[in-house]
């Protein structure tokens, strides 16, 4: 038996119905043991309340529908902030990847800016925007914007310059190469950045919504430790696992949808 | 297949058999259709080329004549610029000095590259890889069928609907050669097409390229390191020395030809001499 058995290997048999389970045991087996253990009394639920507590609270939550508006109004920033700084991290990216001059006039100022840690503009940000929704969109956004630019950027600078060369040999216009060779070769890389920008978009939001907002998840986290509901704090902290662990399946569909031509995503 | 043995029939076969009444009218479509085979190669006229890099004198004044349809080979230390020249005649580079002429006006079609590498589009199948070998011509109605036509004659029709990933080294350049291939060129230029495969994958790959380029009668400049192999395709070799050309030995062996014959032999070891000698000197 190798210890390398996650590469390669395409032919082996496998099992899809035990391999799609498998990955489940670890997490039920937790609970199953945090479950044990508050019951127990081995761990007090003033510390960490037992699983049953929190699904029950969320069964509360849910018949009340505050939980629902709030997993909603929270998808809701994340996905517009995402699509924001998304946005305009693609734009900038694709410009500074094909345009010397763009990339001669931006890039430096960027990359500056890059530097600054966008959580430690709340301060500044609750300044300007209040506790309003436009505050947790551009903390969003800005986060978003940094792992999409950079990864666009450098997808479309490492299309290998051989294919760019055949294009042009073979007639195409630019708007073909780009079509034909440049974006489906920097998509690869595009979809690293995304992946990366999900994980910070969810952060940021926790963060924001903790800090400064009256409605979201974070904010129901925060109100439920005010009255010291901690199984409804333990309910938010999962549903954000949750959520972040959707959004991270769902760029993993499209990726495999779009890339499918990568040897990696070819083990049939 | 018919046409190769048509091109093939001696200019003199073909004029006796004039005589014969019966088979005039037969004689007459065949000269047409070698007219058309003939008109499908371009000549090369090249004089007084110069290429430099910076301070680097690459080509120091290329003179050279190439008839419509012949197989030129072009042998050379590595680093004589043999890539340069081929760069030049495919319009990749800019010349510095002299020029490069076809006789007549040409199309970006009917010139065609291929290289070591195959320089497939890992995201396009095998058969859109073929297409885009077609150029301006890539949005007609007929693209698809003269893919497949061209994936067919390299023997990869089987594999349309593959990656290219999934493919062997000898496969993917298949594919290239079918793409470039795909627009009809007149003249076609290889830089070390078979350089990364190995000797048996080499020597069926030379097997298809003599066969397409006497099927279709274009211009075919070979670059490479293969000396046999440049005397087993090639009507003339070429060696590159100091950015001229220092030798031009014409090949008169009939084909098909038998690899590792006598006189090719000969030929390949005197050709070698050459470059070694070249290489004694400096
Ligand atoms: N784009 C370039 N910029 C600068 N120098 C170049 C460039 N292309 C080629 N050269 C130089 O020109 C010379 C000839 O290169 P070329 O690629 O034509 O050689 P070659 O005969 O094809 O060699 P090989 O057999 O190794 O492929 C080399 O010294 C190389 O460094
Ligand atoms: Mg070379």
């Amino acid at each position: 038996m190798s210890l390398i058995d996650s590469i390669s290997l395409p032919r082996s048999i496998s099992l899809p119905r035990i391999d799609g389970l498998i990955q489940w045991i670890v997490p039920l087996a937790i609970i199953g043991i945090w479950q044990v253990a508050s019951v127990t009394g081995f761990v007090p639920t003033r510390v960490l309340p037992a699983p049953s507590d929190v699904v029950l609270a969320g069964w509360k939550l849910l018949l009340s529908g505050e939980l629902v508006r709030n997993i909603w109004v929270s998808f809701w920033r994340a996905s517009i902030g995402f699509l924001i700084g998304g946005s305009i991290g693609f734009a900038f990216g694709l410009a500074n990847g094909l345009s010397q001059l763009s990339a001669r006039l931006t890039d430096t100022t960027l990359q500056m800016v890059r530097n600054v840690p966008h959580l430690a503009l709340i301060p500044l940000v609750i300044l300007w925007f209040g506790i309003d929704e436009s505050a947790k969109l551009f903390l969003v956004a800005l986060g978003v914007f940094f792992p999409i630019y950079l990864n666009t950027l450098h997808g479309i600078r490492t299309v290998d310059p051989q294919l760019i060369e055949m294009g042009r040999i073979y007639g195409m216009t630019d708007g073909e190469l780009f079509r034909r060779v440049i974006f489906p070769g920097a998509l690869p890389s595009i979809f690293v950045g995304i992946r990366f920008a999900l994980g910070i978009m969810w952060l940021t939001l926790i963060v924001a919504e903790t800090i400064a907002a009256s409605s979201g998840l974070g904010y129901m986290a925060m109100q439920a430790r005010e009255f010291m509901l901690i199984d409804v704090v333990v309910l938010s902290i999962l549903i954000y696992a949750l959520l972040g662990k959707l959004a991270d399946s769902a760029s993993r569909v499209l990726e495999r949808l779009t890339l499918s031509w990568h040897p990696a995503f070819q083990k049939r | 297949m018919q046409t190769a043995l048509r091109t093939s029939l001696p200019e003199t076969e073909l004029a006796s058999r004039a005589n014969f009444a019966p088979h005039a009218r037969v004689v007459r479509e065949e000269r047409q259709d070698e007219r058309r085979i003939q008109a499908s190669g371009l000549p090369l006229s090249i004089r007084g080329l110069r290429k430099s890099f910076g301070d680097n004198e690459v080509l120091r004044g290329i003179d050279l004549h190439i008839p419509a349809g012949q197989f030129v080979a072009i042998v050379g230390k590595s680093g004589c610029g043999k890539s340069t020249l081929l760069r030049l005649i495919a319009g990749l580079e800019k010349i510095d000095a002299g020029s490069i002429s076809f006789g007549q006006d040409i199309q970006p079609e009917d010139i065609r590259v291929m290289f070591q590498e195959p320089r497939l589009l890992p995201w396009a199948r095998v058969l859109a890889n073929v297409e885009v070998g077609l150029g301006r011509d890539r949005a007609s109605t007929d693209a698809h069928a003269r893919a497949e036509k061209a994936l067919t004659e390299v023997g990869l029709a089987d594999k349309r609907e593959q990656w290219p990933s999934v493919l062997s080294g000898g496969q993917k350049q298949r594919v290239a050669l079918g793409r470039a291939l795909v627009s009809r060129p007149r003249v076609l230029a290889f830089d070390e097409p078979l350089g990364a495969l190995d000797a048996l994958t080499r020597i069926s790959m030379q097997r298809l390229l003599e066969r397409v380029w006497r099927d279709q009668g274009f211009t075919a400049i070979l670059v490479t390191h293969d000396v046999s192999e440049a005397v087993a395709l090639a009507d003339r070799v070429l060696v590159i020395e100091e950015g001229r050309i220092a030798h031009d030995v014409t090949v008169n062996a009939a084909r098909p030809r038998q690899r590792g014959s006598a006189d090719l032999a000969g030929l390949e070891g005197s050709i070698l001499s050459h470059l070694l000698s070249a290489d004694d000197r400096t």
